[in-house]
């Protein structure tokens, strides 16, 4: 019986880069030892010497682990879905010889090596925007082998939006921002996984979206979005790395779980119609490529856990004067998120309670 | 130098292979073994039989022999001291 097996993008390998391959049995065992026959690179990777599945690969039946079940001797019936599910990121997988050609200008960095390469292939990122901010993000995080980017935005692309989101080209006028993202990540990438959320964050998706990630990049362009991003990550304990742009100026900083929030800086979003959001301003488009390329590195410190977070400051950043400022910011006792009484506990749509307009790009 | 009474726990043959690959596959294999533990790799590109010991070195191994074993190849010998 011709059973379906996925195989997981490590193992591809060995596959010709396919994704689902079929097995010849009637459990589990025979149908791995037929795909193992078939393909001898996947029998090196998915058995140890003693012909057995090897510790670091679990091996799953429509989503349930075998050891669950009745292991090798576990049936099959036409229409189950075996999935091979390697330990990711322990080292275990060997590199590819593209991806040691393509990542060895990290792998050479003592900081970095093999082992922060695999760290930065196993880490999950969420991008909250693929406009201005969020495409160097985006670009940078794809090429350094990050390999799974979450990408949060609703929005079409617009002819206005081409002289700073580098993300979106010409042909990808009208269509959704998540697609073009995915598209031109892949040209630069194939290794990353983009997770396209072609929606608006709300106080009903947040949580769940963003609890699926390691880290999260706000790239947002409005308060109700960088509220609510910030609360959201208060609320899960997820490092959350901020930059927002004005006309000439940038800021970023990084929020690491129990060191302050973006509310410990600002407690509330300012009223509605007293600052401009970005579709009314002008904005110079190289200064959130400035601005999202010091979110990018961050990202990867955090990931690699190198160096010094740029937590607990606020880095300025004035393209005029072309001036870098460093603030030094502190955990408010008195925060109303993550202070030490808390007022917020769960997540406003600030839309709906002061009636601005929310969109993010 | 000579490594002939080294005990070597892990040959790597980058024949064919060049800079900056040969420091890159011999950088990945140490960080795979232990402490202690020696590394030779076989070079053919005289560039990597200069720039090899040179790299390990700065990573903090010990280079315990740079040795043509025949009219075209060389053997980089490391012991691995640091993780
Ligand atoms: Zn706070």
């Amino acid at each position: 019986m011709a059973i379906k097996v996925y195989i997981p993008g490590p193992f591809r390998v060995a596959t010709n880069n396919s994704s689902k391959i079929e097995g010849y049995g009637d459990d589990v065992g025979e149908v791995l030892k037929d795909v193992g026959r078939r393909y001898p690179g996947i029998k090196a990777l998915i058995f140890d010497s003693k012909g057995e599945v090897a510790d670091h690969v679990c091996v799953f039946i429509n989503g349930r682990d075998i050891n669950t079940l009745q292991n090798n001797g576990t049936k099959v019936t036409e229409g189950d879905e075996v999935s091979i599910v390697p330990a990711m990121s322990g080292g275990a997988v060997p590199f590819t010889e593209e991806q040691i050609r393509r990542y060895s200008r990290h792998i050479i960095l003592p900081q970095v090596g093999g082992k922060g390469q695999r760290k930065l292939l196993g880490a999950k990122v969420l991008l909250i925007g693929a406009g201005g901010l969020g495409s160097p993000t985006a670009l940078y995080l794809a090429a350094a082998g990050v390999g799974t980017l979450g990408i949060v935005d609703f929005d079409t692309v617009d002819i206005s939006n081409l002289q700073r989101q580098i993300l979106h080209h010409n042909h990808d006028v009208g269509r959704l921002k998540v697609t073009s993202a995915q598209e031109s990540i892949a040209d630069v990438n194939p290794d990353v996984q983009v997770i396209p959320h072609a929606l608006a964050l709300t106080s009903e998706n947040a949580l769940e979206i963003i609890r699926q990630y390691d880290i999260v990049v706000n790239g947002c362009d409005n308060f109700a979005t960088r509220y609510l991003v910030n609360d959201a990550c208060v609320f899960l304990n997820k490092p959350l790395v901020d930059g927002s742009i004005f006309l000439f100026e940038g800021q970023a900083s990084v929020f690491m779980p129990g060191r302050g929030c973006y509310r410990c800086l600002y407690p509330a979003p300012p009223p509605p119609g007293m600052v401009p959001s970005c579709q009314e301003a002008g904005v110079l488009g190289v200064l959130p490529g400035i601005v999202g390329c010091v979110q990018a590195i961050e990202t990867i410190k955090l990931i690699l856990g190198i160096g010094e977070p740029l937590a607990g400051r606020l880095l300025l950043f004035d393209a005029l004067s072309m001036d870098f400022r460093v603030m030094r910011l502190r955990k408010d006792p008195s925060c109303p998120v993550c202070g030490d009484n808390p007022t917020i506990t769960e997540l406003i749509d600030y839309e709906e309670f002061c009636g601005a307009p929310i969109t993010v790009g | 130098m000579t490594i002939e009474n080294t005990k070597v726990n892990l040959e790597l043959d980058l024949r064919g292979e060049v800079c900056p690959y040969t420091f890159v596959k011999s950088k990945l294999a140490i960080e795979d073994m232990e402490i202690g533990e020696v590394l030779q790799v076989i070079l053919d590109h005289m560039e990597a039989v200069d720039n090899v010991p040179k790299s390990m070195t700065n990573e903090g191994q010990q280079v315990l022999g740079v040795d043509q074993i025949n009219e075209t190849d060389w053997a980089v010998t490391i012991l691995k001291q640091k993780d």
